[in-house]
């Protein structure tokens, strides 16, 4: 019997196509029914603010190749409330009002892509500009509203949630040591590799929709709501996605109305993004302003903590705004026993691209803020940043803890993530050399952060996933599954649990995914959610078929259905102490096509629920050497370890974390949004936006720490989200730590070389 | 303005038809000789997602227009080995986990090449410099730095 292959670190079985031929993405597809496609291009507002009084199309319906132009009025759009605040409406295409540069205003579809951007070119909008509200904290207090019905352009609190408004001063009255801060989180782009593509068809009166989505199942209902249509008459179909990163969870004005447009011609329509349209118009991250009191004693206990979050939704009320208060705000304990906690959070919406979730999405920011706090904290009372932390862990628990904000954590062992992210990172030593250098006046000075995280993983509903297998009359199998791989492995690490469980090799499995017609029902792939609730259906699925076909394979020898066996390293069924007695997968899936029984053939259908959200833990040493006559940053050394509970694959493990740690990385160093004060985005190419490359990273050193989870029976935590989550707080604070004997206490993201240096000069005056 | 050109592309000699000139490699490598492989994720040369080699040179498909490159080999990811047998970076590639969302791996692929058929033995720092113009957003990059130092290994063994 070998041994099982849970656990190991299996190649991917995803690779080979994309290293050779490549994959086949949205905009690489071939498909009849695509054929006679014409293309859309959509005319953006190139203003931030501004009241639409007319739109003149006449110049570009005369321009070569062009079938039609559409505005909201020519479609007839109607305003669309925000799932999260019904008095915030717009229409898919720009009616009354412009919000943000990028905004879809009209539509233009064209026989050739070139034609159409050429004739979006030539549409003209007459706007009449409204002052731009940029910045989160004007405008909140502004009354140059964005959304009139609203009455505020803040337009999500947690007071209206019934939780209560922070208190005063005298929260911290009995606090020895009361420290502040004011954290910029900064806006970040998510940048997947591949900017969104889509494409639609009329077939038969259905209208079939291609998306590059991290959930086709999500994106139906959209759909099916903006044409007016019955579920059973929209299919979405997602080819190779490449890269979503939280920005391609939800289905935008430009997708949602392509079914619309290809109505309208007559023909099926595709359409794909400039790089520069997908800056301005992809969902973007983070984007909070905190402010963060922390009070204890000067033994280093934390006593009182506070936060009161601005969280910038952008100019729609889109995923970005409810981060703060479901995501932030539960998290804000991070991994200490604080026994006092009060949070806010205000959702504002501004001139700039709607926010949505990126990786992270709230946690991120949970997390940064209180190891910004920690780090003050330490710095006020003279204490080592690491030794703070110690004396504030919740202790190791194995059964659930609720922290003082409410939250309750499955498991969790905090001290043992740090100690061994310590000591892979040597940082006494570390302290020595710092101790060195700063002694002899060098120039380059090294900073040592280090951060402790705990996030929240398969904590959105549903807290479930459906899976189906298939075992076909040649003894292969397809497993159907509601999530959606976009570079996770999900057809390796699904197909490694079925054949543990049917002995059915990997290579004989099929993955489907993604596609309503054949998976209608799916969670699609975020918030860390698919091997602890995709892949733990999968495993229900197969442990359930290896029942059912035990039962026909009792029929088919004619044995008591006890006494049959699945030999799974060979995939037989045999009777127990009798291996020449024997049947196969194929067998089986033949006879069941004509076993009563069997209706469906050789098939099983199942869900798994789970008892609810587990809770990852983890540990970062981050190193960097700072220039202190430049501000220059070199991030030289990163050790992470992250408790993800039990591995199914390293290889894929790994993989979520290298990524993560880089995304993490680029936000403390390097990436921002930006917009100059008239909401004119400065930071629409890769050329302007500093997308992070192999030559600002180090080398990572990944420490392995394996606590299971009760919540699932395969003991899995999410671990897409973690790298990033535990890297960004440690990146930033090795860069304050570096410049800590300067008097620096806070540098806010990205630790730029000039904020970085203008930081030294602050406080050397 | 539109002609007729020829490209050699992977060996092979294609006919451009009533083409404008002003079109980039990138798109008729895509949209002409349906060899998709190379893609297009930023047009202006910043994320190296459309890197093909023309003679020794590797470039940003996206900025070179096919025009010029006629004379010339090209070569794409898909000329680079028969299906079944992989290159040796290839299969670094999986060997390593290089490989996630897919996307930008292509280009990777042929950037990877083009540094180890110029560098037998290249620093870590030096391979970092090489890809930096081949962004990945998926994988962080050490497993792609692992697969290059692989291949380096292996090549100077198999010549020792």
């Amino acid at each position: 019997m070998a041994g099982s292959i849970l656990g190991n670190r299996v190649l991917r079985k995803e690779d080979p196509k994309f290293l050779t031929s490549g994959g086949v993405y949205l905009d690489d597809l071939e498909d009849e029914r695509l054929t006679g496609a014409v293309y859309v291009a959509y005319v953006r507002s190139q203003v931030a603010h501004g009241v639409i009084s007319s739109i003149d199309l006449s110049e570009a319906v005369e321009m070569p190749g062009v079938i039609g132009v559409f505005t909201a009025a020519s479609l007839n759009l109607a305003e669309v409330p925000s799932a999260f605040n019904p008095a915030v409406t717009r229409t898919y295409l720009a009616t009354d009002k412009v919000r943000y540069v990028g905004e879809p205003v009209a539509a233009v579809v064209a026989e050739t892509y070139e034609q159409a951007v050429d004739a979006a070119a030539m549409v003209y909008a007459d706007i009449d500009a409204l002052p731009a509200l940029v910045d989160i904290e004007e405008a909140m207090a502004s009354d140059n509203l964005l959304y009139e019905a609203a009455g505020s352009n803040v337009v999500f609190d947690t007071t209206a949630l019934g939780l209560p408004e922070n208190t005063g001063g005298e929260f911290f009255a009995d606090c020895e040591v009361v420290v502040e801060g004011r954290f910029i989180n900064q806006r970040v782009a998510p940048c997947p590799l591949e900017s969104r593509a889509a494409a639609a068809a009329w077939v038969d009166g259905r209208l079939i929709q291609w998306l590059s989505t991290q959930h086709a199942q999500g994106a139906l209902a959209t759909i099916i709501a903006a044409n007016g249509l019955e579920a059973s008459q929209v299919r979405i179909i997602t080819p190779d996605v490449g890269g979503g990163f939280g920005a391609k969870i939800g289905t935008y004005p430009e997708e949602i109305l392509l079914g619309r447009l290809a109505k309208e011609v007559g023909r099926p329509v595709r359409f794909r993004e400039t790089r520069s349209e997908s800056m301005m118009a992809l969902g973007h991250g983070r984007a909070q302003v905190q402010y963060v009191t922390i009070g204890g004693r000067r033994d280093g206990k934390v006593t009182h903590y506070r936060m009161q979050v601005y969280q910038d939704a952008g100019a729609f009320v889109d995923m970005g705004s409810i981060l703060a208060p479901f995501m932030t705000r539960p998290m804000a304990s991070a991994v200490y026993d604080i026994p006092n906690i009060e949070v806010r959070t205000t959702s504002v919406v501004t001139n700039t691209t709607p926010t949505v979730a990126y990786r992270g999405a709230g946690r991120p920011e949970a997390t940064a803020a209180a190891e910004r706090a920690m780090d003050m904290f330490a710095a006020e009372i003279g204490m080592d940043a690491a030794e703070v932390r110690r004396v504030n862990l919740i202790p190791k628990f194995l059964e659930p803890h609720t922290t003082a904000v409410g939250q309750t954590y499955d498991v969790g062992n905090y001290e043992v993530a740090m100690d061994k992210a310590m000591q892979a990172a040597g940082y006494a030593e570390l302290r020595v050399e710092q101790a060195a250098r700063r002694a002899s006046g060098n120039p380059v000075q090294i900073g040592i952060g280090v951060s402790v995280y705990v996030e929240i993983t398969g904590g959105v509903q549903p807290m479930g996933e459906a899976a189906k297998i298939e075992v076909h009359e040649d003894g292969s199998a397809s497993i159907y599954t509601g999530t959606s791989p976009h570079g996770q492995g999900h057809d390796t690490s699904w197909s490694m649990i079925a054949s543990e469980q049917t002995g059915i090799p990997m290579d004989r499995i099929t993955l489907v995914w993604g596609d309503t017609d054949l998976v209608p029902v799916g969670g699609g792939t975020m918030g860390s959610r698919s091997l602890q609730q995709g892949g733990a259906a999968v495993n229900k699925a197969a442990i359930e078929l290896v029942e059912q076909a035990r039962s026909l394979a009792a029929t088919l020898l004619e044995a008591d259905e006890a006494d049959i066996v699945l030999d799974t390293d060979s995939g037989n069924f045999h009777v127990a102490g009798t291996p020449a007695v024997s049947t196969t997968w194929a067998d089986l899936a033949v006879a069941a096509t004509t076993n009563a029984d069997f209706p469906d053939g050789l098939t099983h259908e199942t869900r798994f629920e789970a008892s609810g959200a587990t809770f990852p833990f983890g540990a970062h040493v981050a190193v960097v050497e700072v220039d202190t006559e430049t501000g220059k940053v070199r991030h030289i050394r990163h050790v992470a370890c992250d408790d993800a509970g039990r591995v199914l694959n390293p290889l894929l493990l790994e993989g979520q974390i290298h990524g993560g740690v880089a995304q993490g990385t680029a936000q403390a160093l390097l990436e921002e949004v930006r917009y100059d004060s008239d909401g004119n985005p400065v930071t629409s190419n890769l050329a302007d936006y500093a997308m992070i490359s192999a030559a600002e990273l180090p080398s990572f050193e990944v420490v392995h720490m394996e606590t299971p989870t009760p919540i699932n029976p395969l003991g899995a935590k999410g671990i897409g989200e973690s790298g990033t989550i535990g890297s960004t707080p440690a990146v930033q604070s090795a860069v304050v730590d570096a410049l800590a004997h300067l008097g620096v206490r806070h540098v806010d993201m990205p630790t730029t070389p000039e904020k970085v240096w203008k930081a030294i000069a602050a406080a050397s005056n | 303005m539109n002609e007729f050109y020829t490209l050699t592309v992977n060996g092979r000699d294609h006919e451009i038809a009533d083409a404008w000139l002003g079109e980039n490699l990138l798109y008729v490598l895509r949209e002409r000789l349906g060899l998709i492989a190379a893609k297009g994720a930023c047009e202006q040369g910043e994320c190296g997602s459309c890197s093909v080699m023309v003679e020794d040179r590797l470039v940003c498909s996206c900025l070179v227009l096919a025009a010029s490159a006629v004379g010339t080999a090209i070569l794409t990811v898909e000329g680079l080995a028969e299906p079944g047998a992989p290159t040796d970076v290839q299969q670094a590639f999986v060997d390593a986990g290089a490989v996630q969302c897919g996307f930008c791996t292509p280009g990777l692929i042929m950037a990877t090449h083009h540094l180890l058929d110029r560098s037998a033995h290249p620093t870590e720092m030096e391979i970092r410099e090489e890809l930096s113009g081949n962004i990945c957003r998926c994988t962080g990059y050490g497993r792609i730095i692992e697969a290059v130092q692989q291949v380096a290994l292996a090549r100077r063994e198999a010549k020792s």
